[in-house]
Protein backbone atom coordinates (compact mmCIF):
# COMPACT_ATOMS: atom_id res chain seq x y z
CA UNK A 1 0.00 0.00 0.00
CA UNK A 2 1.29 3.80 -0.40
CA UNK A 3 2.74 5.76 2.01
CA UNK A 4 0.59 8.72 1.89
CA UNK A 5 -3.08 8.43 -0.18
CA UNK A 6 -5.58 11.30 -0.28
CA UNK A 7 -9.16 9.61 -0.93
CA UNK A 8 -11.76 11.62 -2.62
CA UNK A 9 -10.61 14.92 -1.25
CA UNK A 10 -13.21 17.99 -1.78
CA UNK A 11 -12.50 21.16 0.31
CA UNK A 12 -14.96 23.91 0.65
CA UNK A 13 -15.00 27.07 2.45
CA UNK A 14 -18.45 28.61 2.66
CA UNK A 15 -19.81 27.45 -0.66
CA UNK A 16 -16.93 28.37 -2.56
CA UNK A 17 -15.07 25.08 -3.73
CA UNK A 18 -11.60 24.75 -3.38
CA UNK A 19 -10.31 21.56 -4.17
CA UNK A 20 -13.24 18.50 -5.80
CA UNK A 21 -12.19 14.97 -6.00
CA UNK A 22 -8.61 14.91 -5.15
CA UNK A 23 -7.09 11.51 -5.19
CA UNK A 24 -3.43 10.66 -4.71
CA UNK A 25 -0.90 7.70 -4.21
CA UNK A 26 2.80 8.47 -3.16
CA UNK A 27 5.08 6.11 -2.41
CA UNK A 28 7.70 6.69 0.78
CA UNK A 29 10.66 8.44 -0.40
CA UNK A 30 8.52 9.88 -3.15
CA UNK A 31 9.72 13.91 -3.96
CA UNK A 32 6.12 15.66 -5.06
CA UNK A 33 6.28 19.14 -6.63
CA UNK A 34 2.99 20.53 -6.41
CA UNK A 35 2.74 23.44 -9.32
CA UNK A 36 -0.80 25.52 -10.72
CA UNK A 37 -2.08 28.69 -11.04
CA UNK A 38 -2.48 31.21 -7.94
CA UNK A 39 -5.79 30.66 -6.25
CA UNK A 40 -5.73 26.79 -7.37
CA UNK A 41 -5.57 25.62 -3.79
CA UNK A 42 -2.16 23.99 -4.21
CA UNK A 43 -2.00 25.82 -0.87
CA UNK A 44 -4.91 24.11 0.03
CA UNK A 45 -3.92 21.03 -0.36
CA UNK A 46 -0.35 21.55 1.65
CA UNK A 47 -2.21 22.64 4.42
CA UNK A 48 -4.32 19.61 4.38
CA UNK A 49 -1.79 16.88 3.81
CA UNK A 50 -0.37 18.62 6.80
CA UNK A 51 -3.58 18.42 8.55
CA UNK A 52 -4.05 22.20 9.61
CA UNK A 53 -7.48 22.01 8.06
CA UNK A 54 -9.74 18.84 8.05
CA UNK A 55 -11.21 18.43 4.38
CA UNK A 56 -14.64 18.52 3.75
CA UNK A 57 -14.61 15.08 2.31
CA UNK A 58 -12.35 12.24 2.08
CA UNK A 59 -9.40 11.18 4.40
CA UNK A 60 -5.69 11.47 4.06
CA UNK A 61 -3.76 8.82 5.32
CA UNK A 62 0.30 8.74 6.17
CA UNK A 63 1.18 4.89 6.61
CA UNK A 64 -2.30 3.55 7.00
CA UNK A 65 -2.82 5.68 10.32
CA UNK A 66 -6.16 6.97 11.10
CA UNK A 67 -6.60 10.95 9.57
CA UNK A 68 -4.94 13.43 11.42
CA UNK A 69 -6.88 15.91 12.86
CA UNK A 70 -4.09 18.76 13.95
CA UNK A 71 -0.32 19.05 12.95
CA UNK A 72 2.17 16.82 15.06
CA UNK A 73 5.02 15.12 14.83
CA UNK A 74 4.67 12.76 11.91
CA UNK A 75 4.50 16.05 9.27
CA UNK A 76 7.49 18.57 9.52
CA UNK A 77 6.67 21.94 7.41
CA UNK A 78 8.79 24.58 6.20
CA UNK A 79 6.91 28.23 4.86
CA UNK A 80 7.77 30.70 2.88
CA UNK A 81 8.37 32.77 5.87
CA UNK A 82 8.03 32.81 9.87
CA UNK A 83 8.89 29.23 10.15
CA UNK A 84 11.78 30.23 13.02
CA UNK A 85 11.50 31.38 16.13
CA UNK A 86 12.21 34.95 16.45
CA UNK A 87 13.18 34.42 20.01
CA UNK A 88 15.28 31.97 20.03
CA UNK A 89 19.03 31.68 19.22
CA UNK A 90 19.65 30.02 15.94
CA UNK A 91 21.22 26.90 18.20
CA UNK A 92 18.11 27.17 20.33
CA UNK A 93 15.75 26.91 17.27
CA UNK A 94 17.66 23.43 16.38
CA UNK A 95 17.27 22.10 19.83
CA UNK A 96 13.21 23.14 20.18
CA UNK A 97 12.97 20.27 17.13
CA UNK A 98 13.99 18.35 20.17
CA UNK A 99 12.49 19.63 23.09
CA UNK A 100 9.44 20.94 22.29
CA UNK A 101 8.19 17.50 22.70
CA UNK A 102 8.67 16.88 26.15
CA UNK A 103 6.33 18.40 28.63
CA UNK A 104 8.15 21.42 29.49
CA UNK A 105 9.17 22.00 25.81
CA UNK A 106 13.08 21.81 27.44
CA UNK A 107 15.61 19.26 27.88
CA UNK A 108 17.83 19.17 31.31
CA UNK A 109 21.19 18.09 32.04
CA UNK A 110 22.89 15.48 30.12
CA UNK A 111 20.28 15.34 27.85
CA UNK A 112 20.39 19.06 27.46
CA UNK A 113 24.12 18.83 26.98
CA UNK A 114 23.60 16.01 24.30
CA UNK A 115 20.95 17.73 21.96
CA UNK A 116 23.63 20.99 21.88
CA UNK A 117 26.45 18.66 20.62
CA UNK A 118 23.68 17.13 17.91
CA UNK A 119 22.58 20.80 17.16
CA UNK A 120 25.89 22.09 16.21
CA UNK A 121 26.31 19.14 13.74
CA UNK A 122 22.84 19.74 12.27
CA UNK A 123 24.01 23.69 12.42
CA UNK A 124 27.17 22.67 10.89
CA UNK A 125 25.90 20.31 7.92
CA UNK A 126 23.35 23.44 7.25
CA UNK A 127 26.37 25.62 7.09
CA UNK A 128 25.34 27.85 10.47
CA UNK A 129 27.88 27.06 12.81
CA UNK A 130 29.36 30.11 12.54
CA UNK A 131 26.32 32.15 13.95
CA UNK A 132 24.87 29.44 16.11
CA UNK A 133 24.34 32.13 19.05
CA UNK A 134 22.51 35.05 17.28
CA UNK A 135 18.83 35.46 16.62
CA UNK A 136 17.34 34.05 13.14
CA UNK A 137 17.03 38.22 12.60
CA UNK A 138 20.16 38.77 11.45
CA UNK A 139 20.03 36.25 8.81
CA UNK A 140 19.98 36.18 5.22
CA UNK A 141 16.81 34.94 3.60
CA UNK A 142 18.50 31.77 2.56
CA UNK A 143 19.84 31.09 5.75
CA UNK A 144 16.77 31.22 7.81
CA UNK A 145 15.03 28.70 5.42
CA UNK A 146 18.25 26.57 5.92
CA UNK A 147 17.70 26.61 9.74
CA UNK A 148 13.67 26.16 8.93
CA UNK A 149 14.47 22.96 7.03
CA UNK A 150 17.16 21.62 9.75
CA UNK A 151 15.10 22.26 12.37
CA UNK A 152 12.16 20.61 10.88
CA UNK A 153 14.48 17.30 10.16
CA UNK A 154 15.75 17.40 13.98
CA UNK A 155 12.19 16.13 14.62
CA UNK A 156 12.08 13.38 12.52
CA UNK A 157 9.16 13.74 10.42
CA UNK A 158 7.86 11.45 8.32
CA UNK A 159 6.70 13.84 5.53
CA UNK A 160 8.28 17.11 5.35
CA UNK A 161 5.82 19.56 3.53
CA UNK A 162 7.05 22.79 2.10
CA UNK A 163 5.47 25.92 1.05
CA UNK A 164 7.17 27.75 -1.51
CA UNK A 165 10.23 27.03 0.93
CA UNK A 166 12.52 29.43 -2.00
CA UNK A 167 9.69 31.92 -2.93
CA UNK A 168 11.57 34.61 -1.34
CA UNK A 169 14.81 33.92 -2.35
CA UNK A 170 17.22 35.13 -5.14
CA UNK A 171 17.95 32.86 -7.68
CA UNK A 172 21.80 32.63 -6.75
CA UNK A 173 20.95 31.69 -3.12
CA UNK A 174 18.05 29.59 -4.55
CA UNK A 175 19.96 27.33 -6.77
CA UNK A 176 22.33 26.77 -3.70
CA UNK A 177 19.36 25.84 -1.43
CA UNK A 178 18.41 23.36 -3.82
CA UNK A 179 21.56 21.96 -4.21
CA UNK A 180 21.46 21.73 -0.42
CA UNK A 181 17.72 20.13 0.12
CA UNK A 182 18.98 17.23 -2.52
CA UNK A 183 21.85 16.41 -0.50
CA UNK A 184 19.43 16.27 2.71
CA UNK A 185 17.08 14.14 0.29
CA UNK A 186 19.74 11.86 -0.28
CA UNK A 187 20.84 10.97 3.11
CA UNK A 188 17.12 11.06 5.06
CA UNK A 189 15.40 9.44 2.22
CA UNK A 190 12.08 11.48 3.34
CA UNK A 191 8.75 11.71 1.82
CA UNK A 192 8.50 15.41 0.19
CA UNK A 193 5.56 17.55 -0.54
CA UNK A 194 6.79 21.14 -2.19
CA UNK A 195 4.63 23.73 -3.63
CA UNK A 196 6.17 25.81 -5.79
CA UNK A 197 5.41 28.59 -8.67
CA UNK A 198 8.67 27.80 -10.27
CA UNK A 199 8.26 25.13 -12.87
CA UNK A 200 11.64 24.45 -13.65
CA UNK A 201 12.64 23.96 -9.54
CA UNK A 202 9.77 21.93 -9.47
CA UNK A 203 10.95 19.08 -12.24
CA UNK A 204 14.44 19.85 -10.90
CA UNK A 205 13.65 18.72 -7.92
CA UNK A 206 10.56 16.38 -7.80
CA UNK A 207 9.95 12.94 -8.95
CA UNK A 208 6.66 13.84 -9.86
CA UNK A 209 5.25 16.67 -10.35
CA UNK A 210 1.75 17.52 -9.31
CA UNK A 211 -0.17 20.30 -11.64
CA UNK A 212 -3.68 21.99 -9.68
CA UNK A 213 -6.43 23.08 -11.91
CA UNK A 214 -9.49 23.86 -12.57
CA UNK A 215 -11.06 21.24 -15.15
CA UNK A 216 -14.28 22.70 -15.35
CA UNK A 217 -14.62 26.55 -15.69
CA UNK A 218 -17.67 28.75 -15.53
CA UNK A 219 -17.13 31.90 -17.42
CA UNK A 220 -19.80 33.78 -15.73
CA UNK A 221 -19.08 32.34 -12.41
CA UNK A 222 -15.14 31.61 -12.14
CA UNK A 223 -15.62 30.53 -8.49
CA UNK A 224 -18.20 28.05 -9.09
CA UNK A 225 -15.90 24.49 -9.59
CA UNK A 226 -12.75 23.55 -7.41
CA UNK A 227 -9.65 22.75 -8.84
CA UNK A 228 -7.70 19.12 -8.74
CA UNK A 229 -4.69 16.73 -9.95
CA UNK A 230 -4.51 17.63 -13.72
CA UNK A 231 -1.25 16.23 -13.97
CA UNK A 232 1.10 13.68 -12.81
CA UNK A 233 3.91 13.70 -14.35
CA UNK A 234 7.12 11.43 -14.21
CA UNK A 235 9.86 14.16 -13.42
CA UNK A 236 12.54 11.45 -12.76
CA UNK A 237 15.42 10.84 -15.71
CA UNK A 238 15.58 14.69 -16.59
CA UNK A 239 11.38 14.56 -16.88
CA UNK A 240 12.03 11.74 -19.98
CA UNK A 241 8.85 8.63 -18.94
CA UNK A 242 9.29 5.01 -18.97
CA UNK A 243 13.59 5.07 -18.66
CA UNK A 244 13.41 2.62 -15.53
CA UNK A 245 12.76 -1.28 -16.09
CA UNK A 246 10.92 -2.25 -13.61
CA UNK A 247 10.49 -6.00 -14.54
CA UNK A 248 13.13 -8.61 -14.67
CA UNK A 249 14.18 -9.12 -17.90
CA UNK A 250 16.93 -11.10 -18.87
CA UNK A 251 18.17 -7.67 -21.27
CA UNK A 252 21.51 -6.09 -20.11
CA UNK A 253 20.59 -3.65 -18.15
CA UNK A 254 22.09 0.45 -17.88
CA UNK A 255 24.66 0.23 -15.29
CA UNK B 1 15.09 69.90 -1.83
CA UNK B 2 11.38 68.84 0.43
CA UNK B 3 11.10 69.26 3.88
CA UNK B 4 10.38 65.68 4.30
CA UNK B 5 14.33 65.04 3.58
CA UNK B 6 15.90 67.84 5.48
CA UNK B 7 17.78 66.59 8.69
CA UNK B 8 19.00 68.45 11.47
CA UNK B 9 22.82 67.85 12.68
CA UNK B 10 23.80 66.74 16.00
CA UNK B 11 24.28 70.30 17.43
CA UNK B 12 21.27 71.37 15.99
CA UNK B 13 19.52 68.41 16.97
CA UNK B 14 19.92 68.84 20.26
CA UNK B 15 19.40 72.76 20.58
CA UNK B 16 15.91 72.14 18.81
CA UNK B 17 15.08 68.92 21.52
CA UNK B 18 16.16 71.52 24.43
CA UNK B 19 14.32 74.40 22.63
CA UNK B 20 10.64 73.64 24.26
CA UNK B 21 12.15 73.40 27.15
CA UNK B 22 14.25 76.30 27.76
CA UNK B 23 10.78 78.00 25.87
CA UNK B 24 8.40 76.62 28.77
CA UNK B 25 10.90 78.04 31.51
CA UNK B 26 11.11 81.64 29.55
CA UNK B 27 7.62 81.89 29.20
CA UNK B 28 7.31 80.67 33.02
CA UNK B 29 9.91 83.11 34.44
CA UNK B 30 8.11 86.17 31.64
CA UNK B 31 4.71 85.46 33.61
CA UNK B 32 6.15 84.86 36.68
CA UNK B 33 8.09 88.36 36.94
CA UNK B 34 5.14 90.50 35.83
CA UNK B 35 2.65 88.71 38.20
CA UNK B 36 5.41 89.40 41.32
CA UNK B 37 6.27 93.18 40.03
CA UNK B 38 2.54 94.00 40.46
CA UNK B 39 2.10 92.23 43.69
CA UNK B 40 5.21 90.60 45.74
CA UNK B 41 2.92 87.86 47.81
CA UNK B 42 1.62 86.66 44.79
CA UNK B 43 1.04 82.86 45.52
CA UNK B 44 0.25 81.62 41.48
CA UNK B 45 3.14 81.74 39.87
CA UNK B 46 6.37 81.53 42.39
CA UNK B 47 9.53 82.70 40.87
CA UNK B 48 11.85 79.99 39.36
CA UNK B 49 14.10 81.16 42.39
CA UNK B 50 11.61 80.35 44.99
CA UNK B 51 10.51 76.64 43.56
CA UNK B 52 14.30 75.86 43.47
CA UNK B 53 14.27 77.08 47.24
CA UNK B 54 11.31 75.14 48.30
CA UNK B 55 12.44 72.07 46.39
CA UNK B 56 15.63 72.31 48.63
CA UNK B 57 13.59 72.07 51.94
CA UNK B 58 11.37 69.50 50.75
CA UNK B 59 13.79 67.00 49.65
CA UNK B 60 16.20 67.79 52.73
CA UNK B 61 14.53 68.95 55.78
CA UNK B 62 12.23 66.82 57.79
CA UNK B 63 8.56 67.60 59.44
CA UNK B 64 8.83 70.31 62.03
CA UNK B 65 6.72 67.92 64.00
CA UNK B 66 7.75 64.41 63.48
CA UNK B 67 11.25 64.87 61.55
CA UNK B 68 10.31 62.83 58.78
CA UNK B 69 11.12 64.31 55.09
CA UNK B 70 7.81 64.00 53.83
CA UNK B 71 8.51 63.97 50.25
CA UNK B 72 10.30 60.79 50.43
CA UNK B 73 7.84 59.36 52.68
CA UNK B 74 5.45 60.37 49.83
CA UNK B 75 7.44 59.08 47.11
CA UNK B 76 7.59 56.27 49.06
CA UNK B 77 3.95 55.55 49.67
CA UNK B 78 2.76 56.40 46.02
CA UNK B 79 5.37 54.21 44.10
CA UNK B 80 5.01 51.50 46.42
CA UNK B 81 0.72 51.65 45.01
CA UNK B 82 2.07 52.23 41.70
CA UNK B 83 4.32 49.36 41.97
CA UNK B 84 1.67 46.73 43.03
CA UNK B 85 -1.16 47.67 41.27
CA UNK B 86 1.07 47.85 38.06
CA UNK B 87 3.04 44.51 38.86
CA UNK B 88 -0.57 42.83 39.27
CA UNK B 89 -1.64 44.48 36.31
CA UNK B 90 1.26 42.86 33.92
CA UNK B 91 0.87 38.91 35.82
CA UNK B 92 -2.88 39.00 35.23
CA UNK B 93 -2.22 40.96 31.65
CA UNK B 94 0.23 38.19 30.62
CA UNK B 95 -1.83 35.11 32.51
CA UNK B 96 -5.92 36.32 30.48
CA UNK B 97 -3.74 37.37 27.41
CA UNK B 98 -2.30 34.06 26.43
CA UNK B 99 -5.04 32.41 27.37
CA UNK B 100 -7.38 34.92 25.13
CA UNK B 101 -4.77 34.69 22.34
CA UNK B 102 -4.07 31.03 22.14
CA UNK B 103 -7.32 29.16 23.22
CA UNK B 104 -10.60 29.77 21.30
CA UNK B 105 -12.62 28.30 23.96
CA UNK B 106 -11.30 31.26 26.26
CA UNK B 107 -11.59 33.82 23.87
CA UNK B 108 -15.18 33.32 22.72
CA UNK B 109 -15.82 33.27 26.82
CA UNK B 110 -13.87 36.31 27.64
CA UNK B 111 -13.19 38.73 24.75
CA UNK B 112 -16.04 40.56 24.90
CA UNK B 113 -16.30 40.60 28.13
CA UNK B 114 -13.23 42.38 28.56
CA UNK B 115 -13.74 44.05 26.06
CA UNK B 116 -17.19 46.05 27.69
CA UNK B 117 -15.54 46.08 31.16
CA UNK B 118 -12.55 48.23 29.58
CA UNK B 119 -15.31 50.71 28.77
CA UNK B 120 -16.65 51.36 32.05
CA UNK B 121 -14.82 54.41 33.34
CA UNK B 122 -12.60 53.35 36.25
CA UNK B 123 -12.76 56.98 38.03
CA UNK B 124 -16.63 56.12 38.40
CA UNK B 125 -16.15 53.09 40.27
CA UNK B 126 -14.22 54.42 43.26
CA UNK B 127 -16.79 55.32 45.23
CA UNK B 128 -17.64 51.36 45.06
CA UNK B 129 -14.13 50.93 45.58
CA UNK B 130 -14.13 53.00 49.12
CA UNK B 131 -17.04 51.23 50.34
CA UNK B 132 -15.80 48.12 49.10
CA UNK B 133 -11.77 47.88 49.57
CA UNK B 134 -12.68 50.91 52.72
CA UNK B 135 -10.19 53.91 52.48
CA UNK B 136 -6.81 51.65 52.74
CA UNK B 137 -4.31 51.24 50.68
CA UNK B 138 -6.33 48.17 48.76
CA UNK B 139 -8.74 50.26 47.60
CA UNK B 140 -5.97 52.30 45.58
CA UNK B 141 -4.69 49.58 44.41
CA UNK B 142 -8.04 47.86 42.91
CA UNK B 143 -8.22 51.62 41.06
CA UNK B 144 -5.35 51.25 39.44
CA UNK B 145 -5.85 47.39 38.50
CA UNK B 146 -9.30 48.18 37.06
CA UNK B 147 -7.82 51.30 35.16
CA UNK B 148 -5.95 49.19 33.20
CA UNK B 149 -5.91 45.39 33.18
CA UNK B 150 -8.90 45.53 30.88
CA UNK B 151 -6.26 47.44 28.31
CA UNK B 152 -3.70 45.50 29.26
CA UNK B 153 -5.32 42.15 28.73
CA UNK B 154 -6.56 43.35 25.66
CA UNK B 155 -3.66 44.77 24.31
CA UNK B 156 -1.54 41.45 25.13
CA UNK B 157 -4.18 39.42 23.65
CA UNK B 158 -3.88 41.05 20.23
CA UNK B 159 -0.33 40.78 20.61
CA UNK B 160 -0.39 36.97 20.89
CA UNK B 161 -2.85 36.80 18.40
CA UNK B 162 -0.31 38.48 15.86
CA UNK B 163 1.86 35.92 16.39
CA UNK B 164 2.13 34.42 13.01
CA UNK B 165 -0.13 31.23 12.93
CA UNK B 166 2.83 29.63 10.83
CA UNK B 167 5.16 29.99 14.04
CA UNK B 168 2.27 28.18 16.01
CA UNK B 169 1.85 25.48 13.18
CA UNK B 170 5.50 24.46 13.57
CA UNK B 171 5.66 24.33 17.12
CA UNK B 172 2.66 21.57 16.74
CA UNK B 173 4.45 19.78 13.80
CA UNK B 174 7.67 19.51 16.74
CA UNK B 175 5.08 18.10 19.21
CA UNK B 176 4.70 20.83 21.33
CA UNK B 177 1.90 20.38 23.28
CA UNK B 178 -0.84 23.59 24.40
CA UNK B 179 1.24 24.36 27.13
CA UNK B 180 4.70 24.23 25.84
CA UNK B 181 3.09 26.13 22.70
CA UNK B 182 2.33 28.98 25.65
CA UNK B 183 5.25 28.36 27.88
CA UNK B 184 8.27 28.54 25.00
CA UNK B 185 6.48 30.22 22.04
CA UNK B 186 3.88 32.17 22.99
CA UNK B 187 5.01 33.88 26.44
CA UNK B 188 8.88 34.78 25.81
CA UNK B 189 7.26 36.65 22.81
CA UNK B 190 4.70 38.73 24.63
CA UNK B 191 7.72 39.75 27.33
CA UNK B 192 8.71 42.92 25.28
CA UNK B 193 5.09 43.31 24.49
CA UNK B 194 4.69 43.49 28.10
CA UNK B 195 6.80 45.95 28.79
CA UNK B 196 5.91 48.10 26.01
CA UNK B 197 2.50 47.74 27.34
CA UNK B 198 3.30 48.68 31.16
CA UNK B 199 5.21 51.97 29.42
CA UNK B 200 1.69 52.98 28.18
CA UNK B 201 -0.38 52.08 31.17
CA UNK B 202 2.18 53.62 33.63
CA UNK B 203 0.54 57.02 32.32
CA UNK B 204 -3.23 56.10 33.37
CA UNK B 205 -1.87 54.15 36.14
CA UNK B 206 -0.10 57.83 37.85
CA UNK B 207 -3.61 59.57 36.77
CA UNK B 208 -5.81 56.90 38.79
CA UNK B 209 -3.39 56.77 42.09
CA UNK B 210 -3.43 60.59 42.13
CA UNK B 211 -6.91 60.32 42.43
CA UNK B 212 -7.04 57.76 44.58
CA UNK B 213 -5.10 59.53 46.91
CA UNK B 214 -6.58 62.94 46.48
CA UNK B 215 -9.54 61.81 47.79
CA UNK B 216 -8.80 59.75 50.90
CA UNK B 217 -5.59 58.86 51.76
CA UNK B 218 -2.82 60.43 54.31
CA UNK B 219 0.35 60.38 52.66
CA UNK B 220 1.45 60.11 48.89
CA UNK B 221 2.30 62.42 46.36
CA UNK B 222 -1.30 63.26 44.98
CA UNK B 223 -2.50 63.53 48.58
CA UNK B 224 -0.08 65.88 49.24
CA UNK B 225 -0.55 68.32 46.20
CA UNK B 226 -4.22 68.21 46.93
CA UNK B 227 -3.41 69.30 50.73
CA UNK B 228 -1.48 72.23 49.94
CA UNK B 229 -3.92 73.27 47.38
CA UNK B 230 -5.78 74.78 50.40
CA UNK B 231 -3.11 77.06 51.01
CA UNK B 232 -1.95 77.92 47.65
CA UNK B 233 1.28 76.38 48.29
CA UNK B 234 2.10 76.71 44.26
CA UNK B 235 5.82 76.42 44.96
CA UNK B 236 5.09 72.60 46.54
CA UNK B 237 2.88 71.69 43.97
CA UNK B 238 5.58 72.48 41.01
CA UNK B 239 7.81 70.83 43.12
CA UNK B 240 6.00 67.89 43.23
CA UNK B 241 4.71 67.94 39.88
CA UNK B 242 8.20 67.75 38.39
CA UNK B 243 8.81 65.49 41.15
CA UNK B 244 6.27 62.88 39.47
CA UNK B 245 7.21 63.88 35.86
CA UNK B 246 11.00 62.82 36.52
CA UNK B 247 9.71 59.51 38.37
CA UNK B 248 7.46 58.55 35.62
CA UNK B 249 10.61 59.38 32.61
CA UNK B 250 13.19 57.48 35.11
CA UNK B 251 10.89 54.65 35.22
CA UNK B 252 10.15 54.96 31.40
CA UNK B 253 13.63 55.32 30.90
CA UNK B 254 14.64 52.28 32.79
CA UNK B 255 11.42 49.85 31.48
CA UNK B 256 13.05 51.01 27.93
CA UNK B 257 16.50 49.89 28.79
CA UNK B 258 15.27 46.84 30.34
CA UNK B 259 13.46 45.63 27.59
CA UNK B 260 16.47 46.42 24.82
CA UNK B 261 18.79 44.99 26.64
CA UNK B 262 16.79 41.64 27.98
CA UNK B 263 14.98 41.06 24.58
CA UNK B 264 17.92 41.54 21.83
CA UNK B 265 15.88 39.75 19.40
CA UNK B 266 12.75 42.02 19.56
CA UNK B 267 15.41 45.15 18.54
CA UNK B 268 13.84 45.57 15.35
CA UNK B 269 10.62 45.54 16.21
CA UNK B 270 10.14 48.30 19.02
Amino acid sequence: MSFVVAENIFQSYGDRPILERVNLEVDEGEFISIVGASGCGKSTFLRLLLAQETPTHGTIRVDGNPPATEPGLERGVVFQRYSVFPHLTIRENIVAGEAFKRPWGRLFGAEAKAAQIRADATLARCGLDHVADQYPATLSGGMQQRLAIGQALTAKPRVLLLDEPFGALDPGTRLAMHDFLMELRAETGMTVFMVTHDLEEGFKLGDRVLVFDKPRWDPTHPEAFGATITYDFDARNGGIPFQTIKEDTHVLRPQ
Amino acid sequence: MRLINQKPGPALAFFLAALPFVLLLIAYAIGSYYRLLENPNDKLLPAPSKVFETAQRLFTEGDRRTGRILLWHDTAASLRRLGIGVALCAFFGTVFGLLIGLLPYVRTTLAGFVAVISMIPPLALLPILFIMFGLGELSKVVLIVVGILPFMIRDLSGRVMEIPREQIVKAETLGASTWVIMLRVGLPQLMPRLIQAVRLSLGPAWLFLIAAEAIASDQGLGYRIFLVRRYLAMDVILTYVIWITLLAFIIDWLLKTLSRKAFPWAEANL
